[in-house]
């Protein structure tokens, strides 16, 4: 009676693979890598309450003006616009003007954008204008580069003589949106 | 000639016994890097799209405020309200926030501090304005405002 040897005490640990799949699949899908991005935008220092307001001298040639009331309809300079499609090569027209036009900037470092909202302007109208304003600059400084949009927004990555360029060009074309406070119409 | 037949010893399978301890790593991997969402959002969060997008550069240095209509409206009413940290607050509270956040970066970093205004579409710019005014007082003045990308049309 020769008996077989069985073999006992093992697991099939083939499955766990599976399962060890499962939740690895499920932690893939169900993960949201927190990735913020945004339009960055830098404030205003406070003001000194014991100093006046500084004095600005600016001629009305030099403002690219940029209004939204509480009902989201747009006028850009004095003139309605229904939708942000030409506001963008407006924009590019008014800094890069180099007193070609009277009506124009006299050069893009007296150029300002200013932008003005009123208290019940929507906010994400608000976003979409301010995305086309920065998306002229940055496609004024990507003609410039000879390199995409895309790539001037994400500079940091790049090479450093790309970089120095691009800081020597924010400073012959600075990105000049201003905004201002908004007035009190339509909000609380 | 089958008295010399060789006999291939070698199995053609590859051992798959430690696919579950692989399998396993990467999942503790993911498990140990998952950053959970830390705060319960009171207000309604559905961000605006754009293209023109930064990215962040140093985490540590961001907090967050959140704008937009609390979801209990029977409780909170229907009003878009400022959100820090699991707790609904009025404008004035910005800087007392911004102050705490402040503290807890060291010295070099503090006026590095980041803001990421996360704003609800619905919002109105009125309070958007009232908090940056609240952030100028405070002096943290680097803001982003949270935009998801747009699918580009254009080349």
């Amino acid at each position: 009676m020769a008996r077989k040897k069985r073999n006992a005490g093992e697991v099939n640990a083939g499955s766990m693979a599976d399962i060890a799949f499962l939740l690895l699949i499920f932690f893939l899908v169900t993960t949201t890598i927190a990735s913020d991005k945004g339009l960055a935008i830098r404030l205003p220092p406070k003001q000194d309450p014991n100093e006046p307001p500084p004095e600005v001298k600016f001629n009305e040639r030099n403002i690219f003006k940029v209004l939204l009331n509480s009902q989201d309809a747009m006028l850009v300079e004095g003139e309605p616009m229904d939708n942000t499609d030409q506001l963008k090569e407006k924009v590019k027209e008014f800094v890069l003007n180099y007193d070609r036009n009277p009506e124009l900037s006299e050069s893009p470092l007296d150029a300002v954008v200013s932008f003005k909202t009123d208290r019940g302007t929507g906010y994400e109208k608000f976003i979409e204008v301010y995305d086309e304003l920065k998306g002229a600059y940055y496609e004024i400084y990507a003609a410039e580069l000879g390199i995409t949009a895309e790539l001037v927004r994400n500079i940091n990555d790049a090479e450093p003589s790309v970089q120095d360029r691009y800081d020597e060009l924010r400073k012959k074309i600075p990105m000049q949106i201003s905004i201002a406070e908004p007035s009190k119409t339509g909000g609380n | 000639m089958s008295k010399f037949k060789k006999k291939t010893s070698a199995s053609q399978e590859i051992p798959t016994s430690a696919l579950p301890d692989i399998i396993f790593m990467l999942l503790f991997f993911f498990m140990v890097t998952t950053v959970l969402r830390e705060t319960d959002l009171l207000v309604l969060q559905r961000i605006p799209k754009a293209e023109q997008l930064s990215k962040l550069e140093k985490k540590s240095l961001v907090s967050y405020i959140y704008i937009g209509q609390p979801k209990e409206t029977d409780r909170y009413g229907s009003e878009p309200k400022i959100q820090v940290n699991d707790v609904l607050i009025e404008p004035e509270g910005i800087v007392q926030f911004v102050n705490q956040e402040k503290d807890k970066l060291s010295e070099a970093e503090r006026d590095q501090i980041t803001m990421a205004m996360k704003v609800d579409k619905e919002a109105k710019m009125g309070i958007v304005s009232d908090v940056q005014q609240e952030l100028r007082n405070a002096n943290a003045l680097k803001v982003l405002y949270t935009s998801v990308p747009e699918a580009n049309v254009q080349m």
